[in-house]
């Protein structure tokens, strides 16, 4: 397909990789972040790693939404769905993330529950039009990417009429993963992760633009290369942030030019500031409650939201404490780290939600890279990454 | 989930919508969030909806770069 099939040519992989190793200063670490679990994923499936030097490192940071909610919110979910009226609709990738007690969504659904899975806002809106009698929530998940979907979701039911259509928001902001990161020598609040600078995700930047990463570079010297997804995408990036390193620089740049301008797409960008607001605080899986990191339902929307609408039973549950899947999405740990990785969890039977997504670490490492040497190798070095 | 793939247009539909190639089917998305899309144009598609058009000519220079930093090797 056009705009995918040229940027996976794995002989000209390989040639950058050669510059990217001719160029690496081989008495320099050069580690950087992957925030996005797409990225992480396509690391895995490519194998890039493998074709970088010893000295470029690549570490997965929380940019999975479905790893990074806590249980929870997956538990009041299911909590929502026990409503007789409510039916729950969601992405696939929800269904089999493990709530506490061994329940998850698809047990719920099992059970009785009216769980339906969607592929978008769109069908929920469908539902929702054909089956008055129910109370049709949408459980929404995601990063600034999938936002606007949802705001545009929350618009047209508000132009239909239709009064059975809300919204559970679990929505996240990247900026402020990305600073929770950045900030945990100060906080303590982290493990601290050092890095010498950031695989931005681009479908992000898409909507924000890369303006809102320039703090980063301004406050924290560090860098940011906003990337596409595709392998090439991947190592083009990589052998900016290297040369950024050894130009001494610090700036947010873009790889993906052919979809991301500076200052985002403003359409959406007003939408989702029209409907939505910052929470004060949001927990996050790994990450802890970090500060104005996600959004809710404006008062003006209200009766679009699920929260408001109906009771839910609120839920402390903690996550099953052998699951490294917080430290994971941190950096500081990787998969085969985790001593259930591969035993007691797989995508069969996932413990943690690192397990359940395709972008989650766990997955990828399970599903691309569990033999690889290179793995067990980083693990030894990386394990004390401060 | 968070996957955004580029799609082909191949029609428009009425109230912002459009038919597109994705994995070789046509599939029905919204064209809400770009404005002025054409038969034709490639577009950045997630969860159902389009989030902006691919630049073609951005796109050849990224091509081209690529193959700037393959070289010499
Ligand atoms: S292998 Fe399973 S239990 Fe271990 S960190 Fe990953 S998801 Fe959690």
């Amino acid at each position: 397909m056009k705009h995918v099939d040229e940027y996976r040519n794995g002989a000209l992989a390989r040639s950058i990789a050669a510059t990217i190793a001719r160029e690496a200063d081989p008495a320099r670490l050069y580690r950087f972040m992957e925030f996005c679990g797409g990225h992480t994923h396509a690391i895995s499936r490519y194998g890039l790693e493998d074709l970088l030097p010893e000295n470029v490192r690549l570490i997965h940071g929380p940019g999975c939404p479905v790893c990074v909610l806590p249980v929870g919110r997956i538990d009041e979910a299911i909590g929502l769905a026990r409503h007789p009226k409510v039916t729950l609709c969601t992405y696939a990738d929800l269904m089999r993330v493990p709530a506490s007690g061994g329940s998850s969504l698809i047990r719920a659904k099992a059970e009785g529950c009216d769980v339906r899975m969607v592929y978008s806002t769109l069908d929920a809106l469908r539902i929702a039009e054909a089956e008055p009698d129910r109370e049709v929530v949408f459980l929404a998940i995601g990063f600034e990417t999938t936002t606007p979907p949802t705001a545009l979701a929350i618009r047209a039911a508000e132009a239909r009429g239709l009064a059975n259509f809300s919204v559970f928001s679990n929505h996240v902001l990247t900026p402020s993963a990305i600073r929770a990161i950045l900030e945990a020598p100060k906080t303590g609040r982290l493990p601290p992760v050092a890095l010498e600078g950031f695989i931005g995700p681009a479908h992000v930047s898409v909507v924000i633009g890369w303006k809102p990463y320039e703090v980063f570079a301004t406050e924290f010297g560090q860098r940011i290369v906003v990337s596409g997804f595709e392998p090439l995408d991947v190592m083009q990036s990589v052998l900016m942030l290297v040369r950024q390193v050894n130009e001494g620089r610090t700036e947010v740049e873009n790889q993906y030019v052919r979809a991301v301008v500076p200052e985002g797409n403003r359409a959406a960008i007003e939408l989702v500031d029209e409907i939505f607001e910052l929470r004060d605080a949001f927990e996050w899986r790994g990450l802890g409650s970090i500060p104005h990191s996600a959004l809710k339902l404006r008062e003006k929307y209200a009766r679009f939201d699920a929260e408001r609408r109906f009771t839910i039973p609120p839920s402390a549950a903690k996550d099953n404490p052998a699951c490294e899947c917080g430290l994971i999405l941190t950096g500081a740990k990787l998969p085969a780290d985790c001593r259930l990785f591969g035993t007691v969890c797989s995508p069969e039977t996932p413990m943690g939600s690192c397990m359940v997504s395709s972008e989650g670490a766990c997955a990828a490492h399970w599903t691309y890279g569990r033999f690889r040497d290179r793995a067990r190798r980083a693990a030894t070095t990386r394990g004390g990454a401060a | 989930m968070c996957l955004a793939i580029p799609a082909l247009v191949h029609e428009l539909l009425p109230d912002g919508m459009a038919k597109v190639g994705l994995d070789g089917v046509l599939k029905e998305i919204s064209t809400a969030l770009v404005p002025n899309v054409a038969v034709g144009d490639y577009v950045v598609v997630h969860v159902g909806y389009a989030l902006t058009r691919i630049d073609a000519a951005e796109a050849e220079r990224t091509l081209a770069l690529l193959a700037e930093a393959g070289a010499h090797a």
